[in-house]
């Protein structure tokens, strides 16, 4: 059984009100459930509060069917409906269903926007910050080294933990609504430091340079080491936020690695030893020009037809450089009449693209730059898609088998290319 | 109303405590009694993507269980993968009515130990032998998570 402080024991028994204790004894089954010893206190939540479709609620019918109901009885995991105050961490609510401007573009129905706006007021009302974007670290909450978080969707975890070096599990939607209203989280998993260490080995021998090779290099990596811990080592070059984005979404996807070390890289990695803390265990993989290769032909395996009716990009969501490089190759050319080039990114940083000129290229060119989602996650691509490309090895992992679609990956440049010619000619070189 | 006679009853008795062919120890995940058909897998499972919560049908592309529903059995499988919406999709299972009845795994990860929470059935892990090497899909389990014990009637012997 989990420990509990006074405090806590305080809040389970309803001195902070019926919502804190209701939070709690889930987060008290919860950590049970794993084994947990304590709480840790966590100032730092990221989740999707209370947001529902409306056929959710319609579960809830006979207690409202609203935000309070689907919160208390769905969020907080509670038997009975009760009143839920304004939050008590730093909550952020991560992607949303659907752009709030661009939904008609998208294919939602008018009853289905209204579902999203009501949600989104209560959300606000909540004290919840409207990130809608699942990199809340592009969008204003930036965790420092160490702070200890609960934060859900897999790409931002691996990022938070990884290259911050912030704690946080991958948490669901229940433990952070939860942890919204009691500030804890079970102190298990990446709270803990021997936890954190890596497990196995991967010896990068071909150069790792450009998003596209990083992208790649993740989605082997979690092929290859499943959901532990990999120490990469290597000819991993020019580092930025961008690449580590793409390496981890890709590396949680093909395996569910929710953090990794690349020596004199990322910051729990100075050494070799010091990534494994104590002496290097584990399988040892190589990444070579076979491996690359083989990556390459998986990541386009559900490629058959040239001839590209959509180019999504954004995943996870664009930050402004990616953006502004977008633009630019963009500026002087148009989309293609047989194809559709949508670019998501989040509310914070579409406002910086507007300001900096970059949404109008776009929009000029035929691009439509928008926010809180992607196709993956609102399940809406431009009518009568068959065949897209992605510079993201996360999307073309997920969206043509949730839609039925062919897929190419590649380079942001192929992507722009294809975007405008409707023909893809993205290859390996 | 219905009497049984009481060679019926002896029979009943009889099935119900027939011993286990097998027993094995872990740990509670969840509380709770419960029994059931085995559904065995020796992939790790999605949630968000990889299960369809109208029908608690397992979908990924490529999963050995791609196409089946794990609705009203005992879900033995190695643990949960993929996105951080898994909890959530199981969590709707048990909305629509297509909930495993219980669950045993062995790797405790959030998304499972969360899962298995919300969807409130017996759940059990860190086993003192490997339920996937024991059970195979078709044998009757019993899982008394309190007590830390799963038996498992094997198809074959009844």
């Amino acid at each position: 059984m989990v420990r509990l402080t006074d405090d806590e024991s305080a809040m389970r028994d309803g001195r902070d009100g019926a919502a804190v204790a209701k939070a709690m004894d889930l987060l008290i089954r919860y950590a049970d459930a794993l084994g947990a010893e304590d709480f840790v206190y966590t100032n730092n939540v990221a989740g999707v509060p209370g947001s529902s479709p409306q056929w959710v609620k319609d579960y809830y019918a006979e207690d409202g069917g609203d935000y309070r109901a689907v919160f208390s009885r769905f969020d907080l995991d509670s038997d009975e409906v009760v009143d839920v105050p304004r939050m008590n961490a730093f909550s952020c609510h991560l992607q949303g269903g659907m752009d709030p401007e661009l939904w008609r573009e998208q294919g939602m129905s008018e009853e289905a926007f209204v579902n999203f706006a009501t949600d989104e007021r209560e959300v606000a009302d909540h004290g919840i910050q409207v990130l809608k974007t699942c990199t809340p670290y592009l969008a204003g909450n930036v965790p420092v080294m160490g702070e200890h978080c609960a934060w859900m969707e897999s790409s931002a975890v691996v990022f938070c933990n990884s290259v911050i070096g912030g704690r946080t599990n991958c948490e669901g939607r229940e433990s952070t609504s939860a942890a919204m209203l009691a500030n804890r989280v079970p102190d298990w998993g990446f709270h803990k430091d021997d936890y954190r260490r890596a497990q196995h080995s991967i010896d990068v021998q071909v150069p790792v340079d450009t998003i596209r090779e990083w992208g790649m290099l993740g989605y082997y990596t979690g092929s290859a080491v499943e959901d532990s811990i990999p120490m990469l080592d290597g000819s991993i070059t020019a580092p930025t936020l961008i690449k580590h984005k793409h390496f981890g979404a890709a590396a949680a996807s093909s395996g569910g690695v929710e953090m990794y070390h690349m020596v004199g890289v990322t910051p729990e990695a100075a050494t070799r030893d010091h990534a494994f803390g104590g002496p290097e265990q584990g399988e040892r993989f190589t990444y070579g020009q076979e491996e690359r290769a083989a990556v390459y032909e998986r990541l386009n395996s559900i490629g058959h037809s040239h001839d590209v009716d959509y180019v999504m990009l954004g995943c996870p969501h664009y930050s402004i450089d990616q953006i502004a490089d977008a633009a630019r190759m963009l500026e002087g050319r148009r989309v293609h009449e047989n194809c559709a080039l949508w670019i998501f990114t989040s509310r914070a940083v579409k406002a910086t693209a507007v300001a900096s000129g970059h949404e109008a290229i776009l929009r000029k060119a035929g691009a439509i730059l928008m926010t809180d989602t992607c196709s993956a996650i609102s399940q809406a691509v431009p009518n009568g898609t068959k065949v897209a490309a992605f510079d993201s090895a996360k999307q073309v992992h997920y969206l043509p088998a949730m839609m039925g679609i062919e897929g190419w990956f590649g380079t942001t440049q192929d992507c722009i290319d294809a975007a405008c010619t409707s023909r893809w000619q993205g290859r390996l070189n | 109303m219905y009497q049984p006679l009481a060679g019926e009853i002896e029979l009943m008795v009889t099935i119900a405590i027939d011993a286990p062919d097998v027993r094995i120890r872990g740990r509670k995940v969840v509380g709770g009694v419960s029994e059931g058909e085995a559904l065995v897998t020796s992939q790790t499972i999605s949630g968000w993507g990889g299960v369809n919560p109208m029908k608690g049908e397992v979908i990924e592309s490529h999963h050995e269980l791609r196409g089946v529903s794990f609705a009203n059995k005992i879900l033995v499988f190695p643990g949960a993968k993929g996105s951080s919406g898994w909890s959530g999709i199981f969590h709707l299972t048990r909305l629509t009515g297509c909930a495993p009845l219980g669950m045993l795994y062995n790797t405790t990860t959030t998304k499972a130990a969360l899962g298995a929470v919300v969807l409130r059935v017996p759940t059990m892990t860190d086993f003192d032998s490997n339920p996937l090497d024991l059970i195979e899909t078709g044998d009757w389990v019993r899982i008394d998570a309190d007590a830390g014990e799963v038996q498992i009637w094997k198809r074959q012997a009844q």
